[in-house]
């Protein structure tokens, strides 16, 4: 028979999740990803899992070396997903967890369009709960706005998929193109899970808003999903470059004003996303294996610091920058943790960023792709200065908040831990990630000039920092919020909304006004012959009742008898 | 395993202000909170500064844009840039910049 693809292996196992009980159920959520690890070693290459519905052919699991190394990754990520997320007894939470890595995992194998489908939508829908556990106001509020943008996205996937099966007959998922109109359909709906600038502030909305250790899931899944989509689909489409060039570059800028350090990371989180989308219109070889090789470190050293700024707003129950300071004395481990992912993201020599981003930085030098690669490097400057400077200083160093608190659980300092030792051993040793990548590699990473060129790079962001501070430019800390597109839907939009409802109000008024008159003579009427002494409401003698009753019986009889 | 709440601290009020006023014990300083020290840092970055840029004398470049090769670009870039980018955002805060419970209201 068919094969399963993994990612229904973790859904369907999620279920179990709500009926084991404590150290049975840990264990259990820890078995899952490694035993579907395991089940996925076993696979064969190729298009499996096949069979046809209505005259068309679902693949609902295509294995090679694209998908394998997002499975690869995704899997790894749900696993210390798992651990940093044990302390949690919120059952709800680790299943619907689980559910969203399972139907990312399941999107990443899928063969076909429809089956992509299927779980593009399931991951908007399970993730939305590790919103909303948050259980604040605005955690409800923006988990509203990111169902509807996320399952906006499906649907205007679905329609691609329309379009795509009339112009083509197959929906097979290879590379699409924006040629036709079912591409440019079908980009738009990976351009919103990806945050393409003007369609990515569900993102910065959400992430901060959810759980602790929910946001530690979000971050690793639904953005590099969208990437693996658009390699496979959209690989060398020169709209991409410009596209992921501004991605890279505008929201650096957001980070350095904002406050709320998770939001700050959900910041640059879009901006790597930007090199992966750059890489991918690059679309040679080596700029897919960018992509790709980038995708595997971004979400580890992306969860690393999400998992350590979560593990700050545990403890002290806060994660704005101006409410922090000091953090170092009561949480040195998280703090070391979040350098290793400070220093991951930043590329410095040694860590993971360094041997996958200069992959992609390479194929727009090689490429000529001259303005590209100027943002690239102002943003890779820029990386540096807010999510590795900004946020272990104004954390865990800065000027002393007099907050104390005691370090992070032990679950949360292992899986920090296990992130850690991926951005680093990645960083020294890059072979083993080079050998899964799409594409052969023929890159050395560590070239003098490489490495001096990019400390100089990175030491003088340090130094422009040290001067700014020091000179008291640096813009402080502030509680605030920063408008950004989401003004348009949230303000505007709120505010046209309400005028209009203002002016439509004396009509919806009237109307309602005659309606509620109608009904109310209606209920009137009910209420004066069903009320306890109404007609049809008292209780009558069985005495009288028994006489009606054999008075209707005559009544037949007389009629039969006449008939 | 332990169910707790989202946070476990409510002692730690973010309202409760003043932490700018707050002086770290006596007894709780380390190596990092004296002044000296971190003028001692600084004063290494720019020593690490400064070498970096003079071994850019032979580092061979191979990158094909002329700007590449111009001594020092990448120092010269990465603090421009920096700079640049941190007075720029500081300017957008007049415009971007809104009370915390701006969509609150």
């Amino acid at each position: 028979m068919n094969e399963i693809n993994p990612g229904l292996l973790i859904i369907l196992g999620a279920l179990l999740v709500p009926v084991l009980p404590g150290l049975l159920r840990s264990a259990y959520m820890l078995a899952l990803p490694v035993a579907v690890f395991l089940y996925l070693l076993g696979l064969p290459m190729g298009e499996l899992g096949q069979f046809e519905m209505f005259d068309m052919t679902l693949t609902t699991l295509r294995i090679d070396k694209l998908s394998l190394i997002f499975g690869y990754i995704f899997l790894l990520a749900t696993f210390i997903g798992v651990i940093y997320a044990l302390h949690v007894g919120d059952w709800l939470q680790h299943t619907t967890g689980l559910m969203y890595a399972g139907a990312a995992i399941g999107a990443v194998f899928a063969g076909d369009l429809i089956t992509l489908f299927v779980c593009w939508e399931l991951t908007a829908i399970a993730s939305v709960f590790l919103i909303w556990a948050a259980g604040t106001k605005s955690a409800h509020d923006a988990g509203m706005r990111y169902l509807i943008i996320q399952v906006a996205s499906g649907v205007i996937l679905l329609a691609g998929i329309v379009f795509f099966y009339r112009e083509t007959g197959g929906i097979a998922f290879n590379a699409i193109g924006i040629d036709t109109l079912a591409g440019k359909i079908i980009l738009v709906a990976f351009g919103i899970k990806c945050a393409f600038p003007f369609m990515h502030n569900w993102l910065q909305d959400a992430y901060p808003e959810a759980t602790v250790t929910g946001t530690v899931m979000l971050s690793a899944f639904t953005t590099k999903l969208a990437v693996y989509a658009l390699a496979r689909g959209y690989a060398g489409t020169d709209l991409l470059i410009p596209i992921g060039t501004v991605m890279t570059a505008f929201p650096i800028f957001y980070a350095v004003i904002e406050n709320d350090l998770r939001r700050v990371l959900a910041y640059s989180l879009n901006n790597q996303l930007g090199f992966m989308v750059v890489g991918i219109g690059i679309g040679t070889e080596m700029a897919v294996n960018g992509a790709a090789a980038h995708a595997f470190c971004h979400i580890l050293y992306k969860a690393l610091l999400f998992m350590s700024m979560g593990a700050v707003l545990y403890r002290v129950g806060t994660v704005k920058g101006s409410e922090l300071g000091g953090l170092y004395r009561s949480m040195p481990w998280t703090a070391g943790f979040c350098m290793v992912g400070a220093a991951s993201i930043s590329a410095f020599p040694l860590f993971s960023g360094f041997v996958s981003k200069s992959l992609i930085m390479t194929e727009a030098l090689k490429g000529g792709y001259f303005y590209v690669w100027l943002t690239l490097l102002f943003a890779s400057a820029g990386v540096f200065h807010h999510s590795g400077i900004k946020i272990p200083y104004f954390a865990f160093f800065a000027h002393d908040s007099g907050k104390r608190c005691k370090e992070a659980p032990m679950n949360m300092l292992i899986a920090m831990g296990i992130a850690a030792f991926f951005c680093i051993g990645i960083g020294v040793y890059p072979a083993p990630l080079y050998a899964i990548l799409p594409y052969s590699v023929d890159y050395v990473p560590y070239t003098v000039e490489h490495v001096v060129t990019q400390l100089q790079l990175l030491m003088f962001s340090a130094l422009a920092f040290a001067v700014l501070m020091r000179t008291g430019i640096y813009p402080p800390e502030l509680r605030s919020t920063n408008l950004d597109t989401d003004w348009f839907y949230r303000k505007l939009g709120y505010n046209v909304g309400s005028t209009l409802l203002l002016l439509g109000g004396d009509a919806v008024k009237f109307v309602a006004a005659q309606g509620g008159n109608a009904f109310r003579v209606f209920e009137r009427r009910l209420h004066f012959h069903h009320n306890p002494d109404g007609l049809f409401g008292r209780t009558w003698p069985t005495g009288l009742m028994a006489f009606w009753a054999t008075v209707m019986l005559g009544g037949y009889l007389l009629v039969f008898y006449f008939r | 395993m332990v169910d707790k709440s989202e946070t476990d601290n409510p002692n730690n009020n973010p309202h409760n202000g003043g932490h700018q006023h707050f002086e770290t014990p006596p007894h709780e300083r380390t190596w990092i909170d004296n002044p000296k020290n971190v003028d001692k840092i600084v004063y290494a970055l720019y020593a690490v500064c400064a070498l970096l840029v003079v071994i850019d004398f032979w580092v061979p470049k191979h990158g094909p844009f002329a700007i590449e090769h111009w001594f020092g670009f990448y120092a010269f870039y990465g603090f421009i840039a920096c700079v640049g980018l941190v007075i720029a955002a500081k300017g957008l805060r007049v415009i971007l910049m809104k009370p915390e419970n701006y969509y609150d209201e």
